[in-house]
């Protein structure tokens, strides 16, 4: 266990990505991600790349903006407010079609909210967030060790499909510690032809802006995006399964929830009701098929969500309404506890029976 | 060993993250699942403070205890919030120093440490949280007492060094009592 450390989630997010080859990270402080951006100002110096703390979040994602436009691996990190501010020049980043990591640390909102942990930027993250036409490829980690692998894996994806990835994780998962292995390297990189990196006199100019004013021509330029979706959605649906073999009941959970979940989960099957987990770790692409899936031979399936119930349409969709869909949350930066997961399987075990 | 849920708690700057980083750090040397989960905000900067901390022979699911087996409690309001959280037959440790009340559960096992007294006794300043948890050490099998030097170097930064063995020393005192 020598390669494993301690670390915070925020933490092991910042050196996975030094780790990936990003060296620009712009930010701003917020609790409960600024360990991030902490960890940046000390160790980007030391190997010659650039923290720099903007003047607010909204400068922080232009100058993301920016580095992207040349092609390097760029990233800021922000909680639910911040993101909110950031969320133009996220469609910005979409209608240039740039790639950047962009970090979610949630907590409860509407409005400044409070500082503990949350899931109620689901919408927002998985929908779009921000105006026009576009997808971000949005990452759940349920442990340090995927904060920090699903950190590189964002870098990989958003430069394959020229998009922004996003981690969508909470107030818990970036300020709890756990053994993490920082073995990790980046193995993919993308030619990018496209990036403005200076012509020398031997190439055309290349142009990385979002303005389309034919209609014709932003039409095309939105089809071509959707067909590049329409492979993320193919191909890089990540999830998890657990104890769905036999499953009448799947619970449907991310991140700090789906943790809770197997706990009671756990307890569930020590009194003999036969219910699983699938764990979506790419919230979009949704992982729709294991579900409809699933939908076969379950009766029933609960979403357990920090939020009022924002994933459970994903997952009434996915399953197109076959099976009852309820709905186990606490919200406003309370986390619900393993005992009203399983009050919640057993109610609805006993309803469906 | 199972799992052992603890809970520390106590006032901002009382070093309750730091204890429970120490025994996180210990487990991972031993090669047992660990997490550890620190309160944050506003109340770590001189209010309360407190970290949950689970050792595990099996992956951890939440690692939120609301539920502890061990208490830690440093001071009267964390007793107050979480005396009657702790699991039936779990075991409460106090700084008999700064808590004045007794615990009034009588089905859990209560460990009554000076610790805050015998830091300043001792010249030991600061180190009331590794008195209490060398006694936790002591009480507590399912933690076991190795890998305690090897744990502190780990948790304690280069800069620091110095206060290593000021450390070992609290933690034995603690055993003592």
């Amino acid at each position: 266990m020598s390669d494993m450390v301690l670390m915070k989630g925020n933490e092991a997010i910042a050196e996975a990505a030094i780790k990936a080859g990003c060296r620009h990270y712009f930010g701003y402080p917020i609790t409960p991600q600024t360990e991030v951006a902490a960890y940046m100002a000390k160790r980007m110096p030391k190997i010659g790349g650039t923290f720099l703390q903007a003047e607010s979040k909204v400068a922080a994602i232009n100058m993301v903006i920016g580095v992207a436009s040349t092609g390097k691996r760029v990233m800021t990190s922000s909680s639910s407010p911040g993101i909110s501010l950031k969320s133009e020049g996220i469609s910005y980043l979409a209608g240039c079609d740039l790639p950047a990591l962009i970090v979610n640390v949630q907590r409860g909102g509407p409005g400044l909210g409070g500082i503990q942990p949350s899931q109620s930027d689901y919408w927002q993250a998985v929908k779009g967030g921000s105006h026009g036409d576009f997808r971000n490829i949005v990452l759940a980690p349920a442990s340090v060790q995927e904060m920090a692998s699903l950190t590189v894996k964002g870098f990989e994806l958003a430069d394959k499909y020229r998009m922004v990835s996003m981690i969508l994780a909470d107030g818990t998962m970036g300020q709890m510690m756990e053994p993490v292995s920082l073995d990790l390297e980046s193995t993919y990189t993308a030619e990018k032809p496209w990036a403005v990196t200076g012509t020398k006199g031997g190439r055309q100019h290349n142009i990385v802006n979002s303005l389309f004013l034919q209609p014709e021509e932003l039409e095309k330029k939105v089809f071509e995006r959707y067909e590049r979706y329409a492979l993320v959605e193919k191909n890089e649906v990540m999830y998890e399964e657990y104890l769905m073999d036999d499953a009448e009941i799947s619970v449907v959970a991310f991140g700090i929830t789906s943790r809770v979940a197997k706990n009671a989960i756990n307890v569930a099957r020590e009194k003999g009701m036969k219910v699983g987990l699938i764990r979506p770790i790419t919230l979009w692409p949704f992982p729709k098929d294991v579900l409809l899936k699933a939908a076969d031979k379950c009766k029933a399936f609960i979403s357990v969500e920090m939020n009022m119930g924002q994933m459970i349409e994903d997952v009434e969709l996915a399953i197109k309404c076959r099976k009852p869909v309820y709905l186990c949350s606490r919200t406003g930066g309370m986390i619900p506890s393993p005992e009203e997961v399983l009050a919640k399987i057993e109610e609805v075990n006993e309803k469906e029976a | 060993m199972a799992t052992v849920n603890m809970l520390f708690a106590g006032f901002g700057g009382q070093g309750i993250l730091f204890a429970g980083k120490f025994l996180a750090y210990k487990g991972l040397i031993e090669g047992k699942q660990v997490s550890w989960l620190p309160s944050y905000g506003p109340e770590m900067r001189g209010g309360t403070a407190n970290c949950s901390v689970i050792l595990s022979d099996t992956p951890i699911g939440s690692p939120i205890v609301d539920k502890p087996d061990v208490l830690i409690a440093m001071n009267l309001p964390s007793l107050d919030k979480y005396e009657n959280a702790v699991v039936p037959g779990g075991k409460i440790f106090v700084d008999s120093t700064l808590i004045g009340r007794k615990v009034e559960r009588t089905d859990v096992e209560v460990y009554y440490v000076p610790a805050s007294g015998l830091a300043n006794e001792k010249n030991l300043r600061t180190l009331a949280n590794m008195i209490i948890t060398g006694k936790v050490i002591s009480a507590v099998p399912e933690i076991g007492s190795d890998n305690l030097e090897a744990a502190l170097n780990k948790v304690i930064s280069a800069r620091h060094q110095d206060m290593l063995g000021y450390n070992l020393d609290a933690l034995k005192l603690g055993a003592q009592q």
